[in-house]
């Protein structure tokens, strides 16, 4: 079977687990984005992926083949490290031959690959400069470049584009999305950045506290998220409480909401719905009663906070959608049921 | 490469050759000295084994007890001379550009990588009759004529300040140079002048540091064992200076062994207590 | 304030300095006498290092013997010094105590440990053990500068190389040692520059027997100066503050003595 496919890792570092029985399998060719906050194991999960770190318990397994304990150096990977590692004594184009001249490939060849892969980076000529003397996007590319040498199987970034500025990083993920595409290489990149994963990632998996909180593609995730935590960490929600009342109907806030039903059993719970999906109406008419309390005209988007029941509701529109709401106006709000997402408990 | 714990006997292989040399040509002769110092003296060769005390016994002089009484006194003396000039020195040293630095390392490294035979025959030059400091008080008119400053006690402290000063300001660089910058401004934004700054912040902040390198020069001076003997009289005579005398020309070596093996315990209680100095700062 | 500072480094200097020009003026005078300022000029006495037989011979055992155990020194420390950044072996570190030991105890020490060795072992006045005591007494130099050196890898290096392809030895030559190499020239000069200089070890080792500058310096000191000390003397500055300035134009000095990065 080709492809990934981590069977019930587990990393303790002394009492503390690290990544905490993980299993996840990902196809061939596909981009996997590792989301989560700082600290919640993804590095750690990545570097055993390496091999770097050992596991303390379970298998990972390449092609069928199971490479748990199989050294580094023969797992034939690419990957680019957060400091980027690229070799301070050596030129730009020795970095990116560094694989093939350890394999005793002949100088020809070596040149010719470092001209190829400068030429895919759009860096070309640049194979006899020092890398101290690159800016940081050039840096970026050229450890790109050197991971992708000898055509891996496997291709790891950790947290690739965190030291750029905003723009650039913005269009490096473009860049390297298109560039998985071409390669159809298996790659799994760290983020903590949620749009970075949700631009180029098949599959984004958002971890927490050393487990995975879920894995699907960046829309489902996105409409569907599975918890308070993951709806909470993608992108902007209204975590808002839900109940059931007397007569049997869901309500949020006191208004209710037909056709959405809370998991059986349970009279109360959180729904998710996102800024975007929310609409405006009259006070009163089965709407949540609130007020305007800050209004945030962005050009493009307008973000409207309204007091409701005690919690902010944010709600987003474009200025046409919304031209005019001011702050502390009496307002209904109004949340369409196909878009409320019922959270687990 | 995961750095973990050697497994396999090739993986001790890069030990191999240090741990041989170490302990072949460190722990055995030092295991050997200590036996000699138990052993008897042989006028004709080096040593006969034995077992005999005799050799610790002779400390009990009131010579030997003069001469470790003066040893000790003179070290402190140096140690206290030198770290009372390399602080401020060393401290404003940290203060110059990087260029002005790397030169003055450059000159510190030079004057203490010299010799201990040159350093005591360049002094007895300068504290010569004919080639002395004193010609040179001769000609501005301070003195009548030119007088040899040596043998004497000055000389020797002279000289053994002249050797440890270079010595303490690399040890107290390290520290001086990172030290906190933004310590010092609070102190000045609060309205105390730079000489009060070093004063009340710089030097306490970093005390243990100086009782630190006030250990670690001692030993240090402790050690010399050529100036005494090159600007001194034989009343100037630090234990060093003896054991070297008693080794090679008065060959008993048993005697100077025992004197070293003193000497060490000496100095391995001072670097004891230096290191644990340097653990209550680190724990601060 | 300014002044005082500048008095206070000048003053330094100058005491730092004073002998040594005492002694740069008597190795030029004209006569075979010691008097400052010097009477007439002449480098004859420098000549005198490299053309008198005795002056010779001791310049080569010196630079013989800081050669040979600088390299012996280095050849101890680096595979130490490697082996404990490689590895998890805190129990290791016992043997860099043992590196460190002969250079922090007072000189006399060692060199009497050397004598009661060598003396015991029958081997005592050969050359060659005076290349190994300095070799053990210097150990020290590289093992600091080679530990400060492997201090500085960044480790993401090595497992750069590693997902690259390389196993230990190539990462060792590919790798590690172009980046470890400025530290191990650093550690050899240092060892080498106070070889040269040093005394006492070579004194109770082969003292009796060979004469190194040093040894031959003492030796002269002892039956009447003349010029040809000085001139040694200054040949011997100048040799330690053209290595060390070397050091300081090729590396950077001040990490090596213990200023945290080079940036600050
Ligand atoms: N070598 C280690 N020893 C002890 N704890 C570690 C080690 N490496 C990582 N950790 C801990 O494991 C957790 C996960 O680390 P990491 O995988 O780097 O997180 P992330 O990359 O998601 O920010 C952190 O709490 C970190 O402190
Ligand atoms: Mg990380």
């Amino acid at each position: 079977m080709p492809g990934l496919s981590i069977n019930s890792i587990t990393k303790r570092f002394g009492d503390f687990a690290a990544v905490d029985d993980i299993s996840l399998s990902v196809p061939d060719g596909k981009f996997v984005c590792l989301l989560g906050p700082s600290g919640c194991g993804k590095t750690t999960l990545l570097r055993m992926i390496a091999g770097l770190e050992e596991p303390t318990g379970g298998a990972i397994v390449l092609d069928g083949d199971d490479i748990t304990r199989v050294p580094t150096h023969k797992r034939n990977l690419g990957m680019v490290f957060q400091s980027l590692a690229l070799f301070p004594h050596l030129t730009v184009g020795e970095n990116i031959a560094y694989a093939l001249r350890i394999r005793g490939a002949s100088k020809e060849e070596q040149r010719k690959r470092v001209d190829e892969l400068l030429a895919m980076i759009h860096l070309p000529d640049f194979a006899n400069r020092p890398v101290a003397k690159l800016s940081g996007g050039q840096r970026q590319r050229v450890a790109i470049a050197r991971a992708l040498a000898l055509s891996p199987k496997l291709f790891l970034l950790d947290e690739p584009l965190s030291a750029l500025d905003a723009k650039l990083r913005e269009a490096m993920q473009v860049e390297l999305r298109q560039l998985q595409q071409r390669l159809g290489i298996t790659t799994i990149v760290v983020t903590h950045d949620q749009r970075e994963a949700m631009t180029m990632a098949d599959l984004v998996v958002v971890m927490g506290k050393g487990k995975i909180l879920q894995a699907a593609s960046p829309i489902e995730i996105y409409r569907k998220p599975a918890d308070a935590f993951v709806a909470d960490f993608i992108g902007i929600t209204n975590l808002l409480p839900a109940e059931t009342d007397k007569a049997g109907r869901t309500t949020v806030l006191g208004a209710a909401v037909p056709g959405v039903a809370l998991p059986s059993g349970s009279a109360k719970a959180t729904i998710s719905i996102r800024p975007e999906d929310i609409h405006f109406s009259k006070p009163g008419a089965g709407a949540i009663p609130g007020t305007v309390s800050f209004v945030r005209d962005l050009g493009g988007t307008v973000e409207t906070f309204v007091e409701a029941g005690g919690t902010t509701i944010v709600a987003v529109a474009t200025p046409r959608e919304r031209p005019n709401v001011s702050v502390g106006q009496a307002i209904g709000v109004v949340l369409p049921p196909e878009s409320c997402v019922v959270l687990q408990p | 490469m995961r750095r973990e714990p050697p497994r396999a006997l090739a993986d001790y292989a890069p030990l191999f050759f240090p741990a041989l040399m170490l302990i072949v040509f460190f722990v055995v002769p030092f295991s050997i000295m200590i036996a000699v110092s138990f052993f008897k003296r042989n006028p004709a060769g080096f040593y006969t084994p034995d077992f005999v005390f005799d050799n610790y016994a002779r400390f009990l002089t009131t010579f030997f007890g003069s001469v470790l009484g003066f040893s000790l006194l003179l070290a402190i003396l140096v140690a206290v001379c030198c770290v009372v000039i390399a602080f401020p020195f060393t401290y404003l040293l940290t203060k110059r550009s990087r260029a002005v630095q790397t030169v003055w390392l450059v000159g510190l490294l030079s004057v203490l990588s010299l010799s201990e035979v040159i350093i005591g025959f360049a002094w007895s030059t300068l504290f010569s009759r004919t080639a002395g400091i004193t010609n040179l008080f001769v000609a501005i008119g301070l003195m009548k004529e030119p007088v040899a400053l040596l043998p004497s006690f000055w000389a020797v402290l002279t000289g053994m300040v002249y050797q440890a000063l270079p010595y303490t300001i690399l040890v107290l660089y390290p520290a001086l140079v990172r030290l906190d910058p933004t310590l010092l401004e609070a102190a000045r934004t609060l309205g105390a002048s730079p000489v009060r700054a070093f004063f009340n912040v710089v030097t306490p902040a970093l005390r243990n540091t100086i009782v630190a390198t006030l250990i670690m020069v001692f030993v240090f001076a402790l050690g010399s064992y050529l100036l005494p003997q090159i600007l001194g009289r034989p009343s100037n005579w630090t234990l060093s200076v003896l054991i070297t005398d008693q080794a090679i020309y008065q060959s008993n070596m048993p005697f100077a062994a025992a004197m070293a093996v003193f000497l060490v315990l000496i100095s391995l209680a001072l670097v004891g207590l230096t290191l644990l100095a340097g653990r209550k700062e680190s724990a601060l | 304030m300014n002044v005082l500072r500048r008095l206070y480094f000048v003053l330094v200097a100058l005491f730092l300095a004073a002998p040594l020009i005492v002694v740069a003026g008597v190795s030029v005078n004209q006569k075979q006498e010691l008097t400052f300022p010097p009477k007439g000029f002449s480098l004859a006495w420098y000549g005198q290092i490299f053309n008198d037989p005795e002056w010779r011979l001791a310049l080569i055992h010196s630079v013989t013997l800081a050669i040979c155990s600088a390299a012996i020194a280095v050849a101890i420390a680096l595979p130490l010094a490697w082996f404990l950044w490689r590895r998890i072996a805190p129990w290791a570190n016992i043997f860099q105590v043992l590196g460190l030991a002969p250079f922090i105890l007072p000189p006399v020490i060692t060199a009497l440990g050397f004598l009661s060795f060598w003396a015991t072992v029958g081997l005592f006045g050969q050359f060659y053990t005076a290349i190994i005591s300095h070799a053990i007494f210097f150990v020290t130099l590289p093992l600091v500068t080679l530990s400060l050196g492997f201090a500085s890898i960044d480790r993401s290096l090595v497992e750069a190389a590693s997902t690259m392809g390389a196993d230990d030895r190539t990462v060792l030559k590919t790798v590690v040692l172009p980046l470890i190499l400025p530290y191990l020239v650093s550690g050899f000069a240092f060892a080498f520059v106070l070889s040269l200089n040093e005394y006492i070890v070579a004194y109770m080792t082969i003292g009796f027997t060979t004469e190194t500058l040093p040894i031959k310096i003492f030796n002269a000191l002892r039956y009447g100066y003349t010029p040809t000390m000085a001139a040694v003397s200054i040949f011997f500055v100048t040799v330690a503050a053209l290595v060390f300035g070397a050091i300081a134009y090729f590396g950077d000095i001040r990490r090596l003595l213990g200023a945290m990065s080079s940036d600050s």
